[in-house]
């Protein structure tokens, strides 16, 4: 249940991430993936390279992965956004394919692990839990925490969600809807990143650290509702404890497939997700 | 040589297969399949399994492949049925990688990461060398049976439905169409057609594994079907083998590039195929081959 919760925070913030630029662009983006390694992979850099500690090493995976999802999207995905949501989600698993094998020619295949400082677990009575961990839940609820300043109180913040609400109405009141996709591009892909940093710091990461948590992002989102930042959080600490509990009950192999079982379950019986929009 | 053009020329069969299915629900209704992969390595072990453990005729995996692939759509398209369609890329995407987990997981039906090996082929003891040769005509017999087919759907009143849905679901529906039951009945041929691929495969290597249906596959396709042309299923056979002689000829160039190491080349070859898909859909998203848009027959009006 603790490793859930904690495993539930951390996955929150990629899965903020892909719901907003949903929320913005419409279209899922698949390239989730390569980003979030990359995140993982400039962060891994400071860190070993530089000596600079994990927690600092997140700002530096949140830029990188910002900024390479952001060129990836001008490049490519923006001018074929036009021809549908379809064709720019095609796209964007092509722009996946390339990133993954970017960082593939970069770093290799073999695994790598962050500089971290070696501690004993702390325990709670008959629970345990390492200082790592806990440190990510608490960065990964600061993170949150920004996110909603930015959100609720900030113009940007203001702009970005009447530009998902309803583009034409936020276009009459003057907000630049390219801005707003790229600020939504920038902050989405470097959360993404930045999860994928956080995901990583519990174990080790390679070129296909991103891929493999893909689905648990996509369930998150889709549990709480596609283009739902308080529904991503929900959707998250659900697939979280329902991948802890069932990596016990069944096989931890099964992880994955446990989040997309969830995912399966509530496009049946509740489409638009637990906190999911009104239209669909 | 000429054993590795024939080979080459089967497995371009094989991803012909792939690229009419994804051309029918891709091209004509315009419903997305990311997961095409799975459906593939679902018709190759529905297949293999049938014939190696279960002693069972070849011609009867084929069939059982294609069941099983419809099957597997109808599952897909199930929970999505009311939805748009970016759910369903998500889904098939996901259907894709847990078909894969069950692959490497369900040892005692699928042996695992190891694979199933020594999966029979027809008349392969008997034609020898020959065996083949034998197989590449067969398979490009049966590419010709569903081409024909899938040309006749588009031409017939239910392919001009299909295309109508794909232009304006509402329009359709307006006109009395059934759109549900058109884009289930057109996702689970697809799929079957994706299965049947996979049986083929399997019984012409006579051996498949969990590492063999990457989604790396349904990249593939997608270049494939973009390339040759959307919505016509000329331009799915000639993607196919474009993308065949491409993976092939990349395989050469990326051993000229000077100092690279395997894994380097493997990336490389990889990411080319990426941009490659990009600049299709950015330089010609029609394809070589685009739709030929017939005038409407003669109503009585």
């Amino acid at each position: 249940m603790l490793n859930g919760l904690v495993a539930g925070t951390v996955l929150a913030i990629p899965a903020i991430g892909f719901t907003a630029m949903f929320a913005v662009l419409r279209f899922p983006n698949f390239a989730i993936a390569g980003i979030a390694t990359t995140g993982a992979f400039a962060g891994y850099v400071v860190n070993t390279s530089f000596g600079v500690p994990a927690a600092y090493s997140l700002v530096v995976a949140f830029l990188v992965a910002g900024l390479v999802g952001l060129a990836a999207d001008l490049v490519t995905l923006k001018r074929l956004r036009a021809q549908g949501a379809l064709v720019a989600a095609i796209a964007s698993i092509a722009v996946n394919l390339v990133i993954e094998n970017v960082v593939r020619w970069v770093f290799g295949n073999e695994l790598r692990g962050y500089d971290l400082p070696i501690a004993r677990d702390i325990r709670f009575g008959d629970f345990r839990i390492g200082p790592q961990q806990l440190e990510s839940m608490a960065l990964a609820v600061l993170i949150m925490a920004a996110v909603f300043v930015l959100l609720a109180f900030t113009r940007t913040g203001k702009a970005m969600r009447a530009a998902a609400d309803n583009p034409d109405l936020a276009r009459l009141k003057g907000i630049d809807p390219e801005r707003i996709a790229m600020i939504a591009t920038f902050v989405g892909m470097g959360l993404v990143g930045t999860g994928g940093m956080l995901i990583g710091l519990d174990t080790s990461i390679d070129p296909l650290t991103g891929f493999r948590v893909v689905l648990s992002i996509f369930a998150a989102a889709v549990l709480g509702g596609l283009g739902s930042i308080p529904g991503a959080v929900l959707g998250a600490f659900l697939i979280g404890i329902a991948e802890e509990v069932a990596a016990y009950a069944l096989s931890p192999t099964y992880k994955t497939a446990v989040g997309f079982a969830a995912l399966f379950l509530m496009l049946t019986l509740r489409p638009r997700g637990l906190l999911g929009e009104k239209e669909a | 040589m000429l054993s590795y053009l024939v080979f080459i020329a089967t497995i371009g069969g094989v991803y012909t297969l792939l690229a009419l299915s994804l051309n029918l629900i891709w091209g004509s209704v315009g419903m997305v399949n990311l997961g095409l992969a799975g459906f593939f390595a679902v018709g190759a072990y529905a297949s293999a399994i049938l014939t190696t453990m279960g002693k069972g005729p070849i011609p009867l995996g084929l069939v059982l492949a294609l069941g099983v692939g419809a099957l597997a759509g109808l599952l897909a398209t199930f929970s999505t049925k009311r939805l748009r369609d970016d759910y369903l890329a998500i889904v098939t995407l996901g259907f894709a990688e847990v078909v894969r987990l069950v692959a490497q997981n369900e040892i005692w039906l699928t042996r695992g990461a190891d694979g199933i090996s020594g999966i029979p082929g027809p008349f392969k003891s008997a034609l020898g060398p020959d065996f083949n040769a034998f197989y590449l005509a067969l398979t490009m017999a049966i590419v010709g049976v569903v081409y024909l087919l899938l040309r006749r759907i588009d031409a017939s009143p239910y392919g001009r439905a299909l295309r109508a849905i794909r232009e304006d679901p509402q329009v359709a529906a307006v006109a009395g169409k059934n759109v549900m039951r058109f884009k289930t009945e057109a996702f689970a041929l697809s799929a079957a057609i994706a299965g049947l691929a996979g049986a083929l495969y399997g019984h012409f290597t006579s051996y498949i594994a969990p590492d063999l249906f990457q989604p790396l596959i349904t990249v593939y396709i997608f270049l494939a079907v973009t390339a040759g042309g959307t919505g016509r299923p000329s331009g799915a056979l000639l993607g196919a083998f474009l993308v065949v002689f491409f993976l092939e000829s990349t395989r050469f160039v990326v051993e000229f590039v000077p100092g690279v190491t395997p894994l380097r080349a493997s990336a490389l070859r990889e990411a080319l195929i990426g941009v490659a898909l990009l600049v299709v859909l950015r330089l010609r998203p029609q394809g070589l081959l685009p739709e030929r848009i017939r005038p409407a027959p003669k109503g009585t009006s």
